[in-house]
């Protein structure tokens, strides 16, 4: 029980840090971004990249080599959300809802196809593996990489939600999302926040890609569909827009699954979370935390 | 416009242009007959009719689907097991596999269609996935390794249906009617209800059009078209696996429909012909074939939102006196400027 409880949050918090980029950027400019879940790819594939190239290293240095590993991919993600907005998004801004979204499929079918035509098709394991020691609590077992990449998660979502309820940055995001045209006049520069929005979701996503990449050892172009298929799931749990809701719904979403798994079998499991999605969708579209959102004319 | 200019345009837009493509179907085969061409060209039908029913539901109404297949999958896999289960040619079946689409089209589109349009092309590309992921998990539907010895389509004694030629000409035919029919359908007052509903959902749902009705109608002539793929699939390769219903596949389809032209049932013929047959022409480039696909995709909503070959709109006159009046901000928005 308790381990199935431990399991649910560790892959919760992998949802919540992916979900996050989805809800900001639907936040802001109500953009599905459908490769969001390919950034992540991308991420895992960046630091695939410059683990290999600083080839075999001593068990020590493994998990700093990470952190720095980490670090880099985050910056990478973040411009290639960058460049993915400036190219791909901001010229349909005023554009009909489809095209915007077909856009998106565009890209991420480009992310998919561009690894892949680069990497090759297949699995690549990934070059360091983190191992540590598995202790007992309450009958979980519960190993130190997952205590490390949880406790990664955490920091990057708290510092995120501060940066968003403290800083002037954070404040003109809540501005635009709420009124963009108002916010303009307001004098907010209103497309270099948007940029910081795909900046930071885009490196969030790239980190959870490094940090699963380092953990789960495999990584394909294909990682990022389902991963990114789930993180909206957990979006809309929440509530999507609502950045607390993002983290909560990734939890929720990855007890739900766990819980759901262990029920009707592991096969069932992504089958059980997309079951869930639709009926949130049906019983409460606006999520948990979600307020009631009434479309403007 | 240049005499020559106009002269394709007229023949691009002549109303018979329909008839000759279907005499050059019919035809085709008087060319090339190999079993690879047949092969090939049977498909490439198969892939027109799928691109037809997602385009009612893309192009017409402007609903994106993005987990097209699994509709196609729900036709293929219900007259294949109906199909083994009773004994009977895949004709027979197509009752069972109306009603399995209309449902499955219900069941997707009932919770969803009253939301935003970016929910339901997030729940399309997940209820894709159930479905795959669900036949792969069935015992009914044989797993991972799927149906197989799927009977033919009609069989009167001694002469069968499933000769490779006879096959294509019968496709050929099926997909035509079926094409005709989702065009004929757009110009139907359904058509334009789809139209409206397209273009500004407020002002049809206040001019009393029932708006979450006609998107769903929408939603089960897409299902239906797909269902009906499905069995030509089905009969066609005689077997299926989970693994033909793919993400990919849903979106090749998309594809077809967007570069094609949304709403223009000529222009997604002839996208879903060059999507289908240019991987067959262009195989040594086939690692880069889905990488430029993608990036088509994203270079084609820049600059021409409406797609490559987009339907005509007949409302020119009325529009030019309605200009839609942007504000300075608004003008700034667009500009991507800030101050």
């Amino acid at each position: 029980m308790t381990q199935i409880i431990w399991d649910g949050l560790f892959v919760g918090s992998f949802y919540a840090l992916i979900a996050l980029g989805y809800s900001m950027v639907y936040g802001i400019i109500k953009l599905l971004n459908f490769a969001h879940g390919d950034i992540y790819m991308l991420g895992a594939f960046i630091g695939f990249v410059m683990l290999t190239s600083m080839g075999g290293l001593p068990g020590a240095l493994s998990i700093g080599a990470l952190l720095v590993v980490l670090l880099v991919s985050m910056a990478a993600t973040g411009g290639a959300g960058v460049l993915i907005e400036r190219f791909a998004y901001r010229p349909l801004r005023k554009a009909p809802r489809l095209a915007v979204l077909i856009t998106a499929v565009g890209v991420s079918f480009t992310l998919q196809y561009g690894v892949s035509a680069i990497m090759g098709p297949n699995p690549r394991s990934y070059p360091v593996r983190l191992e540590g020691d598995v202790f007992d609590i309450l009958g979980a077992r519960i190993s130190l990489p997952q205590v490390l990449l949880m406790a990664i998660a955490a920091i990057l979502m708290i510092s995120l939600n501060t940066y968003i309820q403290k800083t002037s940055t954070g404040r003109a995001m809540r501005s635009i999302s709420l009124d963009m045209k108002g916010s303009l006049l307001m004098g907010i520069n209103v497309n270099s926040v948007i940029t910081r929005t795909f900046f930071i979701g885009s490196a969030l996503a790239g980190a959870a890609g490094v940090m699963s990449g380092a953990y789960y050892g495999k990584i394909d172009f294909m990682m990022g569909f389902l991963i990114g298929l789930k993180a909206f799931t957990a979006a809309v749990i929440g509530g999507i827009g609502n950045i607390q809701g993002a983290m909560l719904g990734g939890l929720v979403l990855g007890l739900l699954e766990a819980f759901g798994a262990s029920v009707f079998g592991g096969e069932w499991r992504d089958v059980f979370s997309f079951v869930v999605l639709i009926l949130f969708l049906t019983l409460r579209p606006t999520g948990i935390l979600g307020e009631r959102v009434t479309e403007r004319v | 416009m240049s005499p020559v200019a106009a002269k394709v345009s007229g023949l691009l837009e002549s109303k018979y242009l329909g008839w000759i493509a279907l005499a050059a179907a019919l035809l085709a085969p008087l060319l090339t007959a190999s079993p690879y061409s047949l092969n090939v060209m049977t498909t490439a039908a198969i892939f027109v009719m799928l691109a037809a029913g997602l385009n009612i539901v893309v192009g017409y109404c402007g609903l994106l689907d993005l987990g097209y297949i699994a509709f196609m999958a729900v036709g293929a896999y219900t007259s294949g097991i109906v199909s083994r289960a009773f004994d009977l040619p895949l004709f027979f079946t197509i009752p069972a596999v109306l009603v399995m689409t209309i449902l499955a089209g219900l069941i997707i589109g009932a919770p969803t269609l009253r939301l935003r349009s970016d929910y339901l092309a997030i729940v399309t590309l997940g209820f894709g996935e159930i479905t795959r992921i669900t036949a792969n998990n069935l015992a009914v539907t044989g797993g991972p390794s799927g149906i197989y010895g799927i009977p033919k389509l009609l069989t009167f004694g001694d002469f069968s249906v499933h000769s490779p030629a006879v096959f294509y000409y019968v496709t050929i035919l099926i997909v035509a009617f079926f094409v005709l029919a989702s065009a004929r359908l757009g110009k139907s007052r359904l058509g334009r209800a789809w139209r409206f509903v397209r273009e500004d959902e407020d002002a049809a749902e206040a001019m009393g059009i029932h708006t979450y009705k006609v998107k769903l109608m929408a939603y089960i002539f897409g299902a239906v078209w797909g269902g009906f793929a499905g069995v030509l699939f089905a009969s066609h390769l005689t077997a299926i696996s989970p693994k033909t219903f793919i993400f990919l596949q849903s979106a090749l389809v998309l594809m077809a429909v967007v570069l094609g032209g949304m709403g223009n049932m000529r222009g997604v013929v002839v996208g879903a012909l060059v999507i289908s047959l240019l991987p067959e022409m262009l195989r040594d480039l086939s690692e880069y074939r889905y990488l430029a696909f993608g990036l088509l995709l994203v270079v084609a909503m820049v600059f021409r939102p409406k797609g490559l070959w987009p339907a005509r709109p007949h409302e020119d006159e009325r529009k030019k006196n309605k200009e839609p009046q942007e504000t300075a901000v608004d003008a700034a928005v667009s500009r991507g400027e800030s101050r």
